[in-house]
């Protein structure tokens, strides 16, 4: 998978989970970007994640993740 | 499809909770109640996702979310705050990691049992502090540890971990089973439903304080809703079951009663018969059994005929084997058994079945039923007949229901209907609330929806504090004939304003409509306020979906409608006349109230 066909699925969840079709993210999108994009949701976020992607996140990966940057640059890392 | 009925997907629900929540926030009418979490762990999502599966079950929530981990602090010492939320339910989110004291492997058996019951008397004291609120207490039991360092001896030892949670799971039990309104959340069931692996997910609890995985929480969600509605009295009372392939295999018609597959000479054959055994266990509990199935009634009675066949004909209320449409022959079952449709479940094996009762009937629960050997577990994970408690009168229920058959019946060989009431030689028993008949007055109140002028709910706290008290008149009654007893079908809370006596329940149960017994409730209704210089009576009417048939009651006892609003709600004003005379003339009363 490279890397905007990670970019489009991670948009997907986006999307799902802020019941939004219209979102569009960017790897420079932050949770100050999104209002609803708390820490509760950001787990919910990675746990998708972890099922469309079939890979699981350890507890040193889910730390510092600052924007959809760090994010893809993570699901890339794991299943490469 | 309903999302959210089992067997769900889990990672779909948290993704679409947002879109969830709209839909489920459309329906109109539904009782709101507040809901106090408090946290052993992270509940963050644990409150969106209870929204969903309570909005489902027909109650809209208001919440309170405690701080985190502060479940004993908050409940031990409130600050005011919970009082003032003045909760419907508290649920305590507890879980093994709020244990704080394990026994060590050096530890002797004296050590090890100073610990459990330092443990054990932490989480009693919280939930005990919770119950002072007056309302229904949830309190978790404990998840089994994830790792035991001395191995299978933890079970066995002292100083095990493992025996450890088992014995202070014991002990909570026996709490939980001496203490009304309190009830217990089987978590350690959930995580051996998943697995310990699976449920007791150690990232989610290091990184983000979850007590297990994120994709378990809408099952926990899930089964904390089915306690609450058990609560409310929102559970499904009666099941419609098709025959051929579903409790037994093949086509009775077809192949005869010999031929059909049930009993242990087959691998099908068992699965049917103990599915049979799981819904013969719901009927022991009160769920009341009937048949919808397309056949000529001879051939399907020959099934129940068989030795080995667990369920017999007349564990059925209702046996509907005909070719009418099932969704006909379920709204006639309703009438006949006067509960509404949407307190049915619907089982059957063929999709195109299942399609048309949900379009013609929405209310009622229509699981998916794939092969038989899952069909046990698909009714029983959907939870719709949690129990919270369970009297005498749940498991007569059937027999009840069977008597009203009779009654019913008996009814046709009368000229008139009065004359039909005279001879069921009916007494009652009429007094006020007392403790000993207290649980079963406040499940009547909690679940009553045909005949309930308010549809107010109180907690077993509310219905004790009224016993005694001079605020209060309460009534209770009870209905017996020549057919069998009926048990307490009706209650009364009249709140005391000087001379006048403000009715703010008044419920009846269906099982004995159209016998004059609201007529001989008012009649001593009015005696108890004589006897205490009560001049006038106020009465009110609340409309939900389900109480339209009482929208005219007052009236036709003599009320006058005093107010009316653009909603529906009405009051009304009785003056007691110095000449009351009895509105009943069919029921004896009798002196002392009989036992439950």
């Amino acid at each position: 998978m490279d890397k905007n066909q990670i970019l489009d699925a991670v948009q997907n969840i986006f999307r799902d989970n802020f019941d939004d079709d219209t979102l569009v993210i960017t790897p420079a999108t932050s949770a100050q970007d999104i209002e609803d994009w708390d820490s509760l949701e950001q787990i919910n976020l990675l746990t998708a994640m972890e099922k469309k992607f079939g890979i699981k996140f350890k507890l040193e990966d889910v730390r510092n993740l600052n924007n959809v940057g760090d994010i893809l640059e993570l699901i890339a890392r794991l299943s490469a | 499809m309903n999302l959210l009925s089992y067997p769900f997907d889990s990672g779909e629900i948290l993704q679409k909770k947002r879109r969830l929540k709209k839909m489920l926030n459309e329906k109109e009418g539904l009782p709101e109640k507040r809901i106090a979490i408090l946290s052993g762990s992270t509940i963050g999502e644990i409150q969106n996702l209870l929204e969903l599966f309570l909005l489902d079950n027909g109650i809209r929530p208001v919440f309170h979310q405690g701080e985190y981990s502060l479940f004993y602090e908050e409940l031990v010492f409130d600050d005011g705050s919970l009082k003032a939320f003045a909760p419907d339910i508290i649920y305590i989110h507890t879980s093994s990691r709020n244990i704080r004291h394990w026994p060590s492997p050096a530890a002797s058996a004296q050590e090890a049992e100073a610990l459990l019951e330092d443990e054990y008397s932490r989480f009693e004291k919280a939930a005990l502090a919770g119950l002072r609120f007056g309302c229904p207490v949830i309190l978790n039991n404990f998840d089994l540890p994830v790792t035991r360092p001395m191995g299978n001896y933890e079970a066995s030892s002292p100083a095990g971990k493992v025996r450890f949670v088992r014995r202070l799971n014991e002990k909570l039990a026996q709490l939980a089973d001496n203490t009304p309104n309190l009830y217990l959340q089987d978590l350690a069931y959930l995580q051996a439903q998943f697995g310990m692996d699976s449920f007791s997910d150690q990232t989610a609890w290091y990184a983000y304080k979850y007590c297990c995985a994120i994709d378990k929480l809408p099952d926990l969600c899930c089964n904390l809703a089915a306690i609450i509605k058990s609560c409310f009295g929102l559970n499904k009372k009666a099941l419609a079951l098709d025959l051929d392939n579903t409790l037994w295999g093949g086509i009775i018609g077809d192949d005869g009663p010999e031929g059909i597959q049930l009993g242990s000479e087959s691998p099908t054959g068992m699965a049917y018969s103990e599915f049979q055994q799981y819904i013969k266990d719901l009927g022991q509990m009160g769920v009341l059994l009937n048949v919808d199935s397309k056949n000529e009634p001879a051939n399907a009675k020959e099934g129940f005929a068989r030795e080995d066949s667990v369920l017999k004909e007349e564990d059925f209320l209702c046996f509907k084997a005909n070719w009418e449409p099932k969704s006909q022959n379920l709204s006639a079952m309703a009438k006949e058994i006067n509960i509404l449709p949407e307190s049915f479940v619907f089982v059957d094996d063929n999709p195109a079945e299942r399609e048309i009762i949900r379009q013609q009937l929405p209310g009622v629960a229509v699981p998916e039923m794939t092969a038989p050997e899952e069909y046990a577990r698909v009714l029983d994970r959907n939870r719709y007949f949690e129990v919270t408690t369970l009297s005498a009168d749940d498991r007569n229920r059937a027999r009840m229901y069977k008597e009203n058959y009779q009654r019913t019946a008996a009814q046709e060989n009368f000229g008139s209907y009065e004359e039909y009431l005279k001879s069921l030689e009916m007494t009652g028993g009429f007094y006020p609330f007392d403790m000993e008949h207290a649980p079963r007055i406040t499940q009547l109140i909690n679940k009553t929806n045909q005949f309930n002028l308010t549809t107010r709910r109180y907690s077993a706290a509310q219905v004790e504090g009224m016993i005694q008290s001079p605020e209060y008149i309460t009534l209770y009654g009870q209905l017996a004939d020549k057919f069998g007893d009926n048990g307490i079908v009706s209650a009364i809370i009249g709140h005391r304003e000087d001379n006048n006596l403000d009715i703010e329940l008044w419920i009846m149960s269906c099982r004995t409509f159209k016998r004059q017994m609201e007529f001989a409730m008012f009649d001593h209704l009015v005696e108890a306020c004589r006897n205490s210089g009560i001049t006038t009576l106020t009465g009110h009417y609340s409309p939900t979906p389900k109480n339209l048939l009482v929208q005219d009651f007052y009236g036709t006892i003599g009320f006058e409608e005093t107010e009316c609003d653009d909603q529906g709600n009405k009051s009304y004003l009785y003056r007691i006349p110095e000449d009351f005379s009895p509105m009943c003339q069919v029921i004896q009363s009798q002196s002392n109230p009989t036992k439950e």
